[in-house]
């Protein structure tokens, strides 16, 4: 049961809660938001969007397209994972920046990128392809981070005698890559995949519906068939597109996740075997079935002997050129590397300096009364956020330890409770709209019910699994003490969940200032409702063409949502990890 | 020619103003055909010299020759058995030894033969295809051996081999690679092997180097000339072990040089070992019920069921508290430590509190408390001020087995949610009196 925990856990480094290394990174940010913003101002006024087709044919063909920017962001995430992630693991210099990098951006709210990606691409590159180009470095900002961050916490707790063995039997960089590093990772990688995946379909939804007044960044794919269908009133439609986005979630599920958790159990670093191994029906069925077995011994052994063979004699040869000449080498080549290693940051240290400053010259023309109303946003979305986190919290404490405490209840509900977790919370956001726009208040209450949505499930998650990992003797001393209900939940449930439920609150708060973005601001083909709240401003920023206001806003929500993390989250997670978990 | 030199090599961890020596000017040669063993206590670098004979760590200073030349690198000729066996366990015993062959660029189809003969050699045949965690420790050392043994070292290393194994397992082991040893059924032309187990020690070496540590030194090198099958009965090995004991456990000193310098002198101060106090109290109890409160100390472990290294440990913390004397190798109970042993549960809190409370350590640590506004002091305080004496994880399990000792003598408190330490209102009480007392007799 632990491991599953594993599943929406953000990594956590245990360094100090401020330091100067944040402070270059959130400059690095402001620059980044800045230069998008310069970009911008070249934006055409007006981008005409796709024609959405609502036949249910059109369907599968728009699954693919949805299906492929997922997947190629995947793969550019997986990438950049093994780049950077070793570099940080391997290069103590380098670990000191893009450790703390690595932490604020995967706090960040990425969603409040969105439209200023959006915006400068559409400067540089014909209309579809930057909306096509964004959604993915969308998808794949929202996917990277805990993989990486996983990357790098396997490549630094491997365990010693693994990596001493591994040298002391002279493996090439690449057999340590096969046989080490990456079996050893291969669980929290696949786990951290899944996690990655749901985040990833969560910002597709919202990439492929996101329009700006004149400018249609729509993309043809499951969302926006969704959006459409909402916005013609058409619920045969509506109905076929839901089912197609669940289904299509339902399959990666059971063909992709689930067997690839079923055969990673072999990588488990436990001595001993374990009592529940995971398990997929489509994994069974693949291991027995004879085509595969033949594709196996006529197509795959060949094939990987013979590219082992090529690797083989190249690093063969490589280890020939002697031990010897390694380090004279090494002894010649790092002066120069030196050298040229400063001048590379002295450059970068330039460049940050001069578009920190032209950042600073943009902020200065934002007037008083933007900053108060950014002020007064982040308040309202702070109170919105934390109203959605509270009833999630409400209801899914009591209902997880009911469903953690009765093991035959979690063995169905937990794979169900894992599906709903990664249906993206964003395809049904005009459904809501259009259900609360009607009742007074509308969008205040739909923008909480959105929040909701999106973050319940990993609450819920977090705390079916903590329930059920409650040994059992503390469960019958409870009962022996004859505690009443109030006390055993003071004394025993609550605080072996305290954990569970932080961890689980961490990734829902990220989740909630996300969804702000786009559930404070909908438009409905003509229709435009807004509320107070940072979100708004965002959005109305990137509508009305105010560039400076956009920078502004989009740069408090990062710094406002990072200082939260920092001082009220990491403290509770320090807090849980050293005083309530069970070892 | 030697087949392996070390020439003043000395291993030195951290900067300058903090600077911990982990081992110190060690000399050693290793010739063909021998079975070295390292003996030592925890602590003294017997690993990390391992680690600089096989190339994996350079040390700070000093040289290591093969067969003559410096070594640089990994040493190609040299392997390491480890403690916890250090098998992959994503893959099977066979792929586990196969993946050493590869490294080494033999072609796979000869790799899988190979590793099979190898399996077989060790008694694994039928076992190929199971992963690690499907077997028993023992016959998962023996796949670590397997291994070891593919790449065909000149000079095997073994890293506390047997440690990790339960005592049958362990004892059938040490004697399957003492037969392959000694019928020369292997390539392998040296053994270096470290351990804390003195008895396996004298089973096994040619020579046994004994280390000592704070800093690693090597204190003593003994040829074992008893003819291989050896029994642990036989005197001669009786002999030996004892003299191995006799070295390691060394004399008690007077006083003074016992507990060491104070922590405001220079000088290196007395480490507190790190030990069970329930162990310590079963030997005092033990040594009570022997005639003349005295024994051997290599009959000890077998008779108390516990390691030699622990009770080398017990030893040195008893001597400190002034609970026994040690000398050639034998151990006996002062008067105190008899006391100790047969009073109540208060009285040897007592004991335990007044003796403490002589250690520079803990009179350091007192004062300072006693000192402090509401007698309590944040632990990151005392651990930075310990760390200007030891390096930094010593200073913590110092700190850590000063609050353990403090808490069972009542006179320190710990409270680990605020990580304050602080005086314990019975630790006050009896301060004051000794205090009071102090100044009567004045």
């Amino acid at each position: 049961m632990r491991k599953l925990v594993l599943l929406f856990k953000p990594g956590q480094p245990t360094h100090r809660l401020l330091s100067w290394g944040d402070l270059v990174v959130l400059v690095i940010i402001a620059v980044l938001i800045y230069s998008g913003v310069r970009l911008a101002f070249r934006t055409p006024s007006v981008i005409e969007g796709p024609q959405i087709s609502l036949a249910p044919t059109a369907l599968p063909w728009y699954a693919v397209l949805s299906v492929g920017r997922v997947f190629a962001a995947y793969g550019l995430s997986l990438l950049f994972t093994f780049l950077y992630g070793s570099a940080a693991a391997r290069n103590r210099r380098a670990e000191q920046i893009l450790l703390p990098l690595l932490d604020v951006l995967q706090s960040v709210p990425i969603l409040s990128f969105l439209p200023v990606v959006l915006l400068s691409f559409s400067a540089i590159l014909p209309a579809r392809a930057a909306a096509e180009l964004a959604s993915i470095v969308l998808i794949f900002t929202s996917q990277v981070w805990n993989l990486t961050f996983a990357w790098y916490q396997a490549l630094k707790t491997i365990p010693t005698e693994l990596c001493e063995v591994s040298t002391a039997f002279g493996f090439t960089r690449w057999m340590r890559f096969r046989v080490l590093e990456l079996p050893f990772a291969a669980l929290s990688l696949i786990w951290n995949s899944m996690m990655s995946w749901a985040g990833g379909w969560f910002f597709l939804m919202a990439a492929e519906t996101f329009t700006v007044g004149e400018r249609d960044f729509r993309l043809p794919g499951l969302g926006a068939y969704i959006q459409e269908a909402v916005a013609q009133a058409d619920p045969h439609a509506l109905a076929w597109g839901i089912g197609a986005l669940i289904a299509v979630i339902v399959l990666f599920d059971q063909l992709l996740w689930r067997p690839l958790l079923a055969w990673a159990d072999r990588f488990k670093m436990e001595m001993v075997t374990g009592e529940r191994p995971p398990r997929s029906w489509f994994y069974e069925a693949l291991r027995s079935s004879r085509l595969v077995r033949w594709l196996g011994e006529h197509w795959w052994r060949p094939g990987s002997a013979w590219t082992r063979l090529r690797l083989g004699r190249s690093s063969c040869r490589l280890r020939r050129q002697g031990v010897q000449s390694r380090r004279s080498l090494a002894g010649e080549g790092a002066q120069s590397r030196r050298s040229l290693g400063r001048i590379v940051w002295g450059l970068f240290g330039v460049g940050l300096a001069y578009g920190a400053y032209r950042a600073g010259e943009m902020l200065l023309r934002v007037s008083a009364e933007q900053w108060g109303m950014i002020v007064l946003g982040l308040g309202a979305t702070l109170v919105r956020v934390s109203v959605a986190l509270g009833m999630a919290l409400a209801w899914t404490i009591p209902a997880g330890v009911f469903i953690g405490m009765n093991p035959r209840w979690a063995a169905y509900l937990q794979p169900l409770v894992q599906i709903a977790a990664s249906v993206p919370a964003t395809a049904f956001f005009p459904i809501v709209a259009l259900f609360f726009l009607e009742v007074p208040g509308g969008l205040n209450i739909a923008a909480i019910v959105l929040m909701l949505m999106g973050t319940q499930w990993y609450l819920l998650f977090n705390v079916i699994a903590g329930a059920a990992a409650i040994p059992q003797d503390l469960k019958y001393t409870t009962v022996l003490l004859h505690l009443g209900r109030w006390e055993r939940w003071r004394t025993l449930i609550l605080p072996a969940l305290f954990p569970y439920i932080i961890t689980g609150a961490i990734t829902a708060s990220g989740g909630a200032w996300n969804a702000s973005i786009v559930a404070e601001y909908i438009e409905f083909g003509d229709r435009t409702v807004y509320t107070l709240g940072v979100g708004a401003v965002i959005a109305r920023a990137t509508t009305s063409g105010d560039y400076p206001l956009l920078l502004a806003a989009t740069l408090s929500m990062v710094v406002t949502v990072v200082l939260i993390n920092r001082f009220f989250w990491r403290r509770l997670y320090r807090l849980a990890e050293e005083h309530y978990r069970f070892e | 020619m030697p087949l392996l030199e070390l020439r003043h090599v000395t291993q030195v961890y951290g900067t300058p103003p903090r600077q911990f020596t982990a081992i110190e000017d060690i000399n050693l040669t290793i010739s063909e055909g021998e079975f070295v063993v390292l003996v030592g206590p925890s602590g003294c670098g017997k690993s990390t010299l391992l680690r600089i004979i096989t190339g994996l760590q350079r040390p700070t200073s000093g040289e290591v020759l093969y067969r003559g030349a410096p070594l640089t690198g990994v040493n190609p000729h040299a392997t390491i058995v480890f403690q916890t066996f250090a098998l992959f366990p994503w893959l099977t015993v066979q792929e586990n030894v196969e993946v050493a062959l590869k490294a080494r660029g033999v072609p796979p189809r000869l790799c899988a033969q190979r590793a099979i003969e190898l399996l077989d050699r060790v008694g694994l045949d039928g076992f190929e295809n199971a992963y690690p965690r499907e077997l028993s420790g023992g016959m998962r050392q023996k796949v670590g051996f397997a291994r070891a043994m593919a790449v065909e070292p000149e000079l095997l290393c073994l890293d506390e081999p047997f440690s990790a194994l339960d005592v049958l397992s362990a004892e059938a082991l040490r004697g399957e690679l003492l037969e392959l040893w000694t019928r020369g059924q292997i390539p392998t032309r040296a053994i270096l092997m470290v351990t804390h187990n003195i008895e396996e020690a004298v089973f096994m070496a040619d020579r046994i180097v004994v280390m000592e540590k704070n800093p690693g030194r090597v204190l003593a090198d003994l040829r074992i000339e008893l003819p291989h099958p050896r029994s642990r009965k036989a005197r001669g090995f009786l002999e030996t072990a004892d003299r191995v004991y006799a070295l390691l456990a060394g004399q008690t000193q007077p006083e003074p040089i016992e507990l060491g310098a104070a922590l405001s002198e220079p000088g290196r101060p007395r480490t507190l070992p790190d030990i069970s106090l329930n162990k310590l109290a079963s030997l005092l109890e033990h040594l009570a019920e022997m005639p003349q409160a005295r024994a051997d100390l290599y009959r000890l472990p077998e008779e108390l069921a516990i390691s030699s290294d622990a009770l080398l440990s017990l030893t040195d913390a008893a001597e400190l508290l002034g609970f026994v004397t040690v000398a050639h190798g034998d151990i006996e109970l002062t008067p105190l430590g008899l006391a100790f042993a047969e009073a109540s549960i208060q009285a040897r809190k007592e004991i335990f509190s007044s003796r403490i409370r002589r250690l520079p350590l803990f009179s350091w640590l007192l004062e300072m408390l006693w000192a402090a506004e509401n007698h309590q002091v944040p632990r990151a305080v005392v651990l930075e001020a310990l760390e200007s004496k030891f390096h930094r994880e010593e200073a913590e399990r110092q700190l850590e087995i000063a609050v353990t000792w403090g808490r069972y003598a009542e006179l320190i408190a710990y409270d680990d949610s605020t990580q304050t330490i602080s005086l314990d209102p019975t630790g006050i009480s009896a301060l004051v009196q000794s205090e009071l007392a102090k100044a009567l007799q004045k």
